[in-house]
């Protein structure tokens, strides 16, 4: 029984905004679902009572003094960018979703 | 070959420190080297031959005018381009990245300027350090320079392989389930990865961010302690990182001495799965450990079975968030911009064509693992497994100072002969993923090659958390045995490149 | 497009409406949540920007600790119950303006949790309390600020593309979520606004926000659902978003609920969704339906260490807890022996803390009420600016006060010496020196002045004299003109009938 279809590739793909080709869904499907399967042998442990692990280090309260630091140049900041206009970030149209 | 490539950093800080040779020319012969064999390698992505040199001249200036420099100042170093680094490119081994200058420094890169440790560029990697062969690069593989047609281990494969190649005598990497262990393997170096949070991994790009770890590597085990003190230690920018003096290191490397020490031998690592040559070669060091005074037992971890399990859900998981942010729009890679498309399409295209498969693959998976009505059998379990792992490390390290396993279960394997095997290249960290699971320190060391395939074959040492002194204490005992035995460093017997 | 609604009382004749109110408020921190950039409102684009709220590759957060103490403050303040321990957890989901396609907030694990606000509500039946349990409040962090380009509208339907500055993006949000507000009944947009005002004199008083509506430094979201009975189960809810001024909180409950009503009487189903509040229509349209609702794959953040605050720091944060608004008032109201009208009047014009310190200086109750609801809101807002950012301090009033109780000054002078005050001519001696404006005690001048009245107008006399008193304003009122509002109006009316032989 396959875990993953092709819709639940394509439901991922939207989730993790990947545009990708349908003639390649049913390739990503069977290559997921071979992965899932090895690792959902996790469920074979028993795991009653276990706690479930975020962080390797136990530390708790680490914080920061509310002092200002170095903040970058509007320069420094977009020269990254791939498209910049008025000392701002220019992106595509946002909609919404229909 | 200049004589100077050939040495290691301890060799070459002692030199430069009796002023018998210069930063600059230590440098120069490194990127001359570079220029010779990279080609063939492709160690690096990006060759800084003006920032190496001008930092090595402030070195010597430094030096000259009698200030007090770091004991590796003026020693050259690869630089994993994962790390960021201000006006340097920084590609991730990525498409998406391939054009992206970082306005800022990585802590530890803050710290090896600081240390005087020259940055001859960045080297090669996994995209986005998923892998473990560096065939995943955007930019092409890495070549391991024991066969030029093997894979020098991966994420990275650059790192180790400019080790091996004598392009430097220092390099840096990062470790998430086994990236500068399995590489130092592979291609007979010393790589380690720290406890947890005794690195910060502020300026590192995130893969999976409970489980990375930035890490020294090296050629021998002092040199490794000598990179590992100066990149340790807590730093303000990475609330994970642990607030606590850096173990000694260097005092442990120099020191080698085991006797009376319990080791133990990893049932669950080892055995099926792992190359005849590699089980041989780990049971005569295990025999070597035992001659200098060390109590050998056996030790079962069970729940080590489904660390690689574990590792493959949290670590998608993980990155299916850290590598959101590569969408086009502050920095990177755009695709698909004409004026006809939503900010939605064009980050959806961008990232289609700026992620290569493997990365896809694992974004997608973690996108699963974490998605409403899966979270608590993919995520949630593969946490609780992360405790009963550590537990059995816990319960393992109350009986022995130290666990030891194989590295890798093979030698360097032919490049392309895994990829399109996605399950074939994970089972590659099997014997490393456990101590990133619980957070702990780990150091791969070369102990002889298979007889086989005359390749280089890696022992793992394994510590309990903040106790990474006690790799180096081991390491460096087993490392002078072996030499000691060999003749020669084991680099020696690898045939010219 | 507007939908169609029905009449209010028909809605309350069949239906029992249901809210729950999430607002989210921006720190007063002076830097960001998870780094070291300013969080000052108003800088050029992209100023208060670093790899870490710009969501660089390889940047890390750093937990700001007095986001964490205001968090814990305002769950103290909101009588919630503070975790031993709680994390952070990443939101996931994709949007331009957030930096890092994953939001850091909390999810399962709150800082503050199960508290409640009491808030008064007029109704027929007299002013009553109304309590509004609150679900938790969590700390997270604000997106940045997209503007809509080309286009007619500068919406962001119709518009060509958008532009992005990240100064906001990073700066520390609190979100307070009510639980569902249930037997509010007809008085539902009342209590909306009433908690809204509440809350928002609470976040005052505690120092850890402006909270200004407008600005957005508070951002309110409104939730409504309508049943048939209290007893049946809830309806579905629409979610209208960012209703950003008080007024707004109550029209905006008052809309949903007719709206709601129409569409369930005309046999449709209210769509669980998204939807914005239009301030000039008064109306709210669908924005992003539900349906396919984003799967945000939340997950404990590895990045930030969890937080487990001491049972004696949250002690030490309650007991330095500025006092209640409400308790507050209750107790000057009754101190000051004022009427629910008066104290109403001083509520609402925000001057409350004003006049506490004015009496502090040594000001009467009454002159402090009187200085600050008449003349001074009157030239405060001639000049619109607030009554407080005038510069007449409480020291300057009660040095008023006390040169009037002497009978140094009048009120009519005491006006003129602070129109000197605010035209920057010094402080209150400094004015009265400059100006001259002592009162003249000398009766000397003042009876001359009393005789030139009289002989100008000789009839006056004879009507004051007649018993008629009222007859004698004319005259002190001319004795004022004439020492240019420089006597003591008291005493020229006395020393006029002495004059003249009368008595009171
Ligand atoms: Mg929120
Ligand atoms: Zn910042």
């Amino acid at each position: 029984m396959s875990a993953i279809s092709r819709d639940d590739v394509v439901h991922l793909a939207h989730l993790a905004r990947i545009d990708i080709p349908s003639d390649q869904l049913d390739h990503y499907a069977s290559q997921l679902d071979a992965i899932l399967e090895a690792v959902a042998t996790v469920s074979a442990v028993d795991t009653d009572n276990v706690v479930p692990m975020s962080h390797p280090v136990p530390s708790t309260n680490v914080f920061r003094e509310d002092v200002p630091g170095q903040s970058l140049t509007a320069n420094e900041a977009l020269a990254g960018a791939p498209a910049v206009e008025d000392d701002r970030f220019r992106v595509p149209r946002i909609l919404d979703e229909e | 070959m200049s004589e100077l490539v050939r040495k290691d950093a301890s060799e070459l800080s002692a030199l430069l420190s009796a002023g018998e040779v210069s930063a600059v020319e230590v440098t120069q012969a490194h990127l001359d080297r570079i220029t010779q064999v990279d080609g063939a390698i492709h160690a690096f992505l990006h060759i800084d031959t003006e920032g190496a040199l001008q930092a090595a001249s402030v070195v010597d200036s430094k030096r000259a005018a009698g200030e007090t420099v770091g004991s590796l100042a003026g020693v050259p170093l690869g630089l994993k381009d994962i790390l960021a680094t201000k006006g340097l490119p920084t590609t991730v081994g990525s498409k998406m990245l391939e054009n992206w200058i970082p306005p800022y420094d990585a802590t530890v890169v803050t710290r090896l300027r600081e240390a005087g440790i020259v940055i001859l560029g960045k080297t090669n990697m996994d995209e986005f350090a998923m892998g473990s062969s560096t065939e995943h690069s955007a930019f092409g593989p890495t070549h391991n320079p024991w066969d030029l047609e093997r894979i020098p281990g991966g994420s990275g494969g650059g790192s180790s392989a400019c080790l091996a190649a004598f392009e430097a005598p220092l390099a840096i990497g990062t470790d998430t389930g086994g990236s500068i262990r399995q590489p130092a393997a592979v291609t007979g170096t010393v790589g380690v990865k720290p406890t947890y949070g005794g690195v910060s991994r502020y300026g590192a790009v995130a893969l999976a961010s409970s489980l990375d770890q930035i890490g020294p590597c090296a050629r021998t085990v002092l040199d490794t302690a000598l990179l590992h003190e100066v990149i340790a230690g807590f730093d303000p920018m990475d609330q994970t990182s642990i607030n606590a003096p850096v173990p000694a290191v260097v005092a442990a490397a120099k020191r080698g001495d085991i006797k009376g020490m319990k080791i133990g031998v990893v049932r669950e690592l080892g055995g099926e799965g792992y190359q005849a040559g590699v089980r041989q070669r780990f049971d005569e060091a295990v025999v070597i450990l035992e001659s200098l005074g060390a109590e050998i037992v056996e030790v079962s971890c069970p729940s080590f079975d489904y660390a690689l399990a574990a590792y493959y859900l949290i670590l998608p998981s993980e990155c299916s968030s850290n590598l959101a942010k590569f969408d086009g729009i502050r920095f990177g890679l755009r695709v698909g911009d004409d004026g006809s498309r939503s900010v939605e399409q064009v980050m959806s295209q961008t990232r289609a064509a700026g992620f290569g498969d493997e990365v896809i693959r694992r974004i997608m998976l973690g996108t699963y693992a974490l998605s409403a009505g899966y979270y608590d059998a993919y995520y949630g379990q593969a946490q609780k497994i992360r405790t009963l792992v550590a537990q059995d490390f816990a319960k393992a390290f109350s009986q022995v100072d130290v666990l030891i396993s194989p590295t890798a279960p093979t030698t360097a394997f032919k490049i392309g002969e895994k990829l399109d095997d996605p399950m074939a290249m994970y089972l590659n960290d099997i014997a490393t993923i456990p101590v990133n699971l619980a957070g702990l320190p780990g150091m791969s060391l070369p102990i002889g090659l298979a007889p086989e395939d005359n390749l280089p074959v890696g022992m793992q040492i394994m510590a309990p958390a903040m106790a990474d002194d006690r790799l180096y204490n081991v390491g460096a005992a087993l490392e002078r045995a072996l030499v000691a035995q060999w003749g020669a460093p084991i680099l020696n017997s690898m045939a010219g490149v | 497009m507007s939908e169609a609604v029905i009449s209010y009382d028909e809605v309350l004749e069949q239906f029992d409406p249901v809210m729950g109110l999430e607002v989210h408020v921006e720190l007063g921190t002076r830097t960001k949540m998870f780094c070291g950039c300013s969080t000052e409102f108003g800088a050029e684009p992209n100023t208060h920007v670093c790899p870490v709220c710009l969501g660089l590759p390889g940047a890390l957060p750093a937990l700001n600790k007095i986001g964490v103490e205001s968090a814990i403050r305002i769950g103290l303040a909101l009588n919630c119950k503070i975790a031993e321990w709680c994390r952070f957890a990443r939101k996931n989901y994709f949007y331009p303006d957030m930096p890092k396609n994953f939001q850091t907030s909390q999810y399962d694990e709150p800082i503050c949790y199960d508290g409640y606000l009491d808030v008064d509500i007029d109704t027929d039946e007299g002013r009553k309390t109304f309590r509004v349990n609150i679900e938790r409040a969590h700390m997270e962090e604000d997106t940045g600020k997209n503007t809509h380009m080309g286009g007619a509208t500068g919406r962001i339907h119709g518009a060509d593309y958008s532009l992005v500055d990240y100064n906001r993006a990073g700066i520390p949000l609190i979100e307070i979520v009510t639980k569902p507000i249930e037997g509010a009944g007809k008085y539902a947009p009342e209590v909306a606004k009433a908690y809204v005002a509440a809350l928002r004199d609470i976040l005052r008083n505690l120092g850890v926000s402006d909270v200004k509506m407008e600005q957005g430094s508070l951002r309110c979201d409104v939730n409504l659902s309508l049943r048939r009975t209290p007893q049946d189960e809830l309806g579905i809810r629409s979610e209208t978003k960012n209703v950003n001024s008080l007024r707004s909180v109550e029209r905006a409950v008052r809309y949903e609920m007719t709206r709601h009503a129409a569409r369930l009487l005309a046999g449709e189903r209210v769509i669980q969704e998204t939807r914005h509040w239009h301030e000039d229509t008064g109306v709210t349209t669908s924005g992003r339906s539900k349906s396919d609702a984003e799967d945000y794959r939340y997950f404990p953040e590895p990045d930030l260490v969890p937080i487990a605050p001491s049972r004696e720091w949250v002690e030490q944060l309650r007991a330095a807890l500025p006092e209640n608004p409400a308790v507050r008032r209750a107790r000057m109201q009754e101190l000051w022996n004022l009427s629910d009208i008066d104290m109403q009047t001083l509520i609402n014009a925000e001057l409350l803390d004003l006049v506490e310190e004015a009496v502090a200086a040594g000001v009467s109750v009454d002159a402090a009420r009187k200085w600050y609801t008449g003349e001074l809101s009157r030239v405060a807002n001639e000049r619109e600016v607030d009554v407080a950012e005038l510069g007449i301090t409480p020291a300057m009033l009660a040095r008023i006060e006390e040169l009037i109780s002497t009978g140094a000054l009048n009120d009519k002078l005491a006006r003129q010496v602070l129109e000197g005050i605010l035209a920057g001519e010094g402080d209150v001696d400094g004015v009265i020196a400059s100006r001259g404006l002592a009162v003249v005690s000398d009766d000397g001048p003042l009876l001359e002045a009393i005789k030139d009245a009289l002989a100008a107008d000789p009839s006056v006399a004879e009507t004051i004299a007649s018993g008629k008193l009222q007859a004698a304003g004319s005259v002190v009122g001319a004795v004022m003109k004439a020492t240019r509002g420089q006597a003591d109006a008291a005493r020229v009316r006395e020393l006029l009938l002495e004059h003249l032989g009368v008595s009171e």
